[in-house]
């Protein structure tokens, strides 16, 4: 394998809240090679958006905290970047789409400022320049008439066309790696695939990596080379996209995908829910943080927490029972 | 295509529903009237200089309490002076005072609200425990310190009564920047590699001053009235230098014979405050954001 563009190693990060200490992202490593497409998936509360927070140092301090780990990207550590340095990151190596893009945009700037704005602040261009680029990059997510529309604010466009402006302001100083947070939970179905599509293709002309949050299966089996589940703050399995659908290592990825309804194969099969509420992260047990839900759980899952192991080539599961489910 | 498709016809929906909708909100007899109102106000206080009218100071004692007439158009004040030049220069130390004030609370305020929603934390606390202690602080008793120790003067005047305003403007600059604070852009900005002054100043700033600018016409109301009651407790500016205030609390005195001389500057007064509230509730109406960007 080649040398990763984002190597997550160890990664922890905490809140402080009045129910006590939540580890948000607990022990999380990954990697990022370039040029691909990871995505993360997890319900609601499961570390993922922390994860990405993280990597950006974007966590608000306090409560928030990362208290420990390394996120190398391109050989250096971020976390050990003073804030110049991490700002210089920020927008031009690494950017970022937000998962509301009602909210993501200045409702008293013009889109044209918006979208020049990181590249007046990167690459120090003259805004009449900056602006240039902007309707260029607006032309290049699609939004005809680009020029013009660069005068427009935000509540002039819909939903979908927001989303677009994010992606152009994500793609402007041409980043090596995108970190999108649920880019399409909150746009119509319609126009979730036409943004997704955009991304990827997109990203592939640039050759950079991305990082996919969703909690959105269909969209990870389209989209993504790479898949880590993650649960209560932690990675419980991660695999090459098509192998984690065919058989997957973990028995609350097989939840998840029980609980969705599939087009190939079998469209009659019942949808089976996961029966319980994710976990505390205040308070999580001292075993595998899905034992409780598990149908399969044995007293040691309740007893003891299961490593991340490799359980078939670059497929690694964290349940005690892997190689019994991969039966 | 698809794509291509529907974006365009995003375009066409947006541009034909958004454009009238935001030219129908007319403005209204009573805006244009006020406006007009202080456009006469103001314009009469910079050229009073100029205008064919009497000497606002000059005594004719022998027309005292005079009646309209042509050459006193709103007749004479207890000491002779013509009452409708001392509206007109009255005007000009209201207005001075009425804007110059809640500029001083506007940017201090502003200034401090915004870093104190920014960037939270103890400086916060610092803050808004001062704007506490000066909002405790009893007004008339600071007023009166100033004008005893530096005596009484327009730029004291207003000094006093901007002070005095900063913690009103501090409270809704804070607030309003505590509610953006959350909000994603500011995230967004961060992610972008933006620096603090970046945000506070190009994120920020465009959306606390349109709440601050409209408080900032309601600050200029409050304040007329506020310098008006210092001038009719002796504590505004000097004798004989006209001032509305000072024209009620002179008037007091011949309220049973001359009535008209009190109510007059009152009524000046009362329309030129009214004025300030009207632009200021439909300039906020006209430029709130909220029901559109959200």
């Amino acid at each position: 394998m080649t040398q990763p563009l984002l190597s997550v190693r160890n990664l922890s990060t905490r809140f402080r809240t009045d129910r006590g200490l939540v580890r948000a992202v607990d022990d999380v490593s990954f990697d990022v090679a370039p040029g691909e497409t990871l995505a993360i998936v997890g319900e609601s509360g499961s570390g993922k958006s922390v994860t990405a927070l993280s990597i950006l140092r974007l966590i608000p301090d306090p409560p928030g905290k990362i208290e420990s780990g390394e996120i190398l990207f391109e050989g250096k550590d971020l976390l050990k970047l003073d804030d110049a340095g991490i700002r210089a990151i920020r927008g031009d190596r690494i950017a970022m789409i937000f998962q509301e893009p009602m909210s993501s945009l200045n409702p008293a700037l013009t889109v044209g400022l918006q979208v020049g704005e990181p590249i007046n602040l990167h690459r120090k261009t003259v805004w009449s320049k900056a602006l240039d680029k902007a309707a260029e990059l607006l032309g290049k997510v699609r939004i005809p008439d680009g020029k013009s529309r660069l005068n427009s604010y935000p509540h002039q466009y819909s939903g979908g066309m927001r989303q677009r402006v994010m992606i152009a302001m994500a793609l402007a100083c041409q980043p090596k790696l995108i970190i999108a947070d649920e880019p399409t939970t909150a746009l119509d179905v319609t126009v979730q695939a036409q943004i997704l599509a955009l991304l990827k293709e997109l990203t592939r002309e640039a050759n950079s990596a991305m990082i996919l949050i969703t909690h959105d299966l269909g969209v990870v089996a389209r989209y993504a080379d790479r898949v880590a589940v993650m649960y209560g703050g932690r990675i419980v399995e991660t695999a090459p996209a098509r192998p984690l659908y065919k058989s997957p290592r973990h028995p609350y990825t097989r939840g998840l995908m029980a609980s969705v309804p599939r087009l190939d194969g079998d469209t009659g099969r019942p949808l089976v829910p996961i029966e319980g509420q994710p976990p505390d992260l205040a308070s999580l047990p001292a075993g595998c943080a899905f034992a409780l839900r598990c149908k399969d759980a044995t007293e040691r899952c309740h007893r003891e927490r299961p490593p991340l192991v490799e359980s078939a080539r670059h497929h690694f599961s964290a349940c005690w029972y892997h190689e019994r489910l991969a039966a | 295509m698809a794509v291509r498709e529907v974006a365009a016809l995003d375009v066409g929906v947006d541009t034909s529903a958004v454009t009238p909708v935001r030219r129908q909100r007319r403005l209204g007899g009573l805006f244009v009237a006020s406006v007009i109102w202080i456009a006469l106000v103001g314009l009469g206080a910079i050229f009073a200089g100029l205008l064919p009218i009497p000497s606002p100071t000059e005594m004719d004692m022998l027309g005292k309490r005079a009646l309209p007439s042509a050459e006193h158009w709103l007749g004479n004040d207890v000491l002779g002076r013509d009452v409708f030049s001392r509206l007109i220069y009255g005007g000009r130390i209201s207005l001075t005072v009425g804007l110059l004030a809640p500029v001083i609370g506007v940017t201090v305020g502003g200034a401090l609200g915004m870093l104190a929603g920014y960037f939270r934390g103890r400086f916060e606390t610092i803050v808004t425990g001062g704007v506490d202690v000066l909002l405790a602080f009893p007004p008339l008793v600071f007023a009166l310190a100033v004008t005893a120790y530096l005596g009484q003067s327009i730029l004291n005047i207003t000094l006093v009564i901007g002070i005095l305003g900063i913690p009103a403007f501090t409270r809704v600059a804070r607030a309003v920047t505590l509610s953006l604070s959350e909000r994603e852009f500011v995230t967004a900005a961060r992610a972008l590699g933006a620096t603090h002054s970046r945000i506070l100043l190009r994120e920020l700033l465009p959306n606390v001053a349109l709440p601050l600018v409209a408080f900032f016409l309601l600050g200029v109301a409050v304040t007329i009235v506020v310098e008006g009651a210092l001038s009719f407790l002796g504590l505004g500016v000097p004798p004989p230098a006209p001032s509305w205030g000072s024209m009620i609390g002179e008037g007091r005195e011949s309220l049973d014979i001359a009535p008209w001389l009190a109510f007059l500057p009152a009524i000046f007064m009362f329309l030129t405050v009214l004025a300030f509230n009207v632009i200021g509730d439909t300039l906020r109406a006209l430029t709130d954001p909220r029901p559109g960007a959200l």
